[in-house]
């Protein structure tokens, strides 16, 4: 099976950039799998994790918080605000995080809180979600 | 010791202290500048991506309408104004906010057409004093910034312009060109020049769920991204800044510490002479 480079960028750095089988992300439109020669694409991603399939290897699961995915010939760059490898997870954090949010959304105040506070806990539960696995 | 004497020696110690003080400062300025400077180059690859992205879906679909690529009636205008929040920078805020203060003296008649968001205490501090209206606000940024640290004052100058506080929005903050120049910019952010968005990168994409809704997403992320690599730009220049403030500081204390020895060697030497002829002028007065 042929592989194709997959590389993850955010604002402050370069978080991965390996050779890869394929690649399972969350589009706006819902859930897609890459395979190496696919047709160009860019759609916007959802805050979720990202399982990467290498060949002889386990599946590897990223935390990507938003951003968007570019698919090219030869490669798929994933530009995302912030995007954690497993080991790089602060779960204590993350649980802290989840119980925030959802202390928030119970209290339900102005929209905007709301909003960030919804955005907070797919990112908290994310996170878990990727250290769990 | 003559008390001439006395208080040149206490002049040349403190101005020692200072030029210690300075030398060190200059010297973390200098590697806060290689980090600043590093950060900069790390953040280019995502800005550079959706420029690319962005540019390409504007180049391949006729007409695309978006609020922030469209100029309307200007109303109001916002001012991102990025500055240190340290002083000892030579002339680099002063500079900055000198600049600023004159394009909205110019433009703008009376506080209700314009609006500050600052980044940094001295940009904000600045405003305050003259009491003009600060919306938005952030202060005490690390050395090395980090995405997370500007996002949130990002996101709300991206969402007032989309809300309708200001029709315009300027970014403020200083070019770093090297160690020695620092360039004050004033930019229109948003909305944004469609002339730059034509790229030669002719790559046609399938854009899921559709051009628009892609170009929805990015647009603000550009814009926030932008105001990221300015705040890491104005980083830059605060080190740079101030590593040349304090090299010619370093100097200004080493030229003044050479004419306090040379004042004290006088002293000391008058005072030897003196001494020489009171002794000589009693021995003879006993003879």
């Amino acid at each position: 099976m042929s592989s194709f480079l997959l590389e993850i960028v955010t604002p402050d750095r370069k978080v991965y950039e390996e050779q890869v089988q394929m690649i399972v992300v969350k589009g706006i439109a819902g859930e897609l799998g890459i395979l190496a020669h696919h047709i160009p694409l860019v759609t916007p991603l959802k805050i979720a994790p990202v399982t990467v399939k290498k060949q002889g290897a386990k599946d590897e699961l990223l935390a990507v918080h938003g951003g968007f995915m570019e698919v090219r010939k030869d490669k798929v760059v994933i530009l995302a605000e912030s995007a954690e490898l497993p080991g790089d997870i602060d779960v204590e954090r993350a649980r802290a995080a989840k119980e925030r949010a959802e202390r928030r959304l119970a209290a339900k105040k102005d929209e905007f809180d709301f909003k960030r506070a919804e955005l907070a806990l797919q990112r908290a539960l994310t996170r878990l979600d990727v250290t769990s696995r | 010791m003559a008390k001439g004497m006395r208080e040149i020696k206490r002049q040349i110690k403190s101005t020692q202290n200072m030029e210690q003080i300075t030398r060190t400062m200059e010297m973390v300025a200098a590697a806060n500048l290689r980090r600043a400077q590093q950060a900069a180059e790390a953040s280019r690859p995502y800005a550079d991506k959706l420029k690319e992205v962005i540019s390409s879906i504007a180049a391949g679909t006729k007409g695309v309408k978006h609020p922030m690529l469209q100029s309307r009636e200007i109303k109001r205008t916002g001012y991102l104004v990025i500055t240190s929040d340290r002083g000892l920078a030579g002339g680099l805020n002063s500079n900055l906010l000198r600049n600023v203060l004159a394009q909205i003296r110019e433009r703008h008649a009376s506080t209700e057409e314009y609006s500050i968001l600052a980044i940094g205490r001295k940009g904000r501090d600045f405003f305050k004093r003259r009491n003009m209206p600060v919306i938005e606000e952030v202060t005490g940024l690390p050395d090395s910034i980090k995405f997370s640290d500007v996002k949130s004052i990002a996101y709300a100058a991206v969402s007032g312009f989309e809300k309708g506080l200001y029709d315009q929005l300027f970014l403020v903050y200083n070019q770093f060109k090297n160690a020695m120049t620092q360039v004050p910019t004033i930019k229109q952010l948003l909305p944004m020049a469609t002339e730059d968005m034509t790229s030669a990168s002719a790559a046609s994409y399938e854009y899921e769920p559709s051009p628009e809704a892609v170009l929805e997403q990015l647009l603000p992320k550009y814009a926030e991204t932008l105001i990221y690599s300015a705040a890491l730009d104005n980083k830059a220049s605060e080190f740079g800044a101030r590593m040349t403030a304090m090299n010619s500081a370093t100097k200004n204390a080493k030229k003044m510490i050479s004419s306090y020895t040379l004042a004290y060697n006088r002293a000391r030497q008058a005072s030897i002479t003196q001494e020489i002829s009171e002794i000589v002028g009693g021995a003879n007065a006993l003879s």
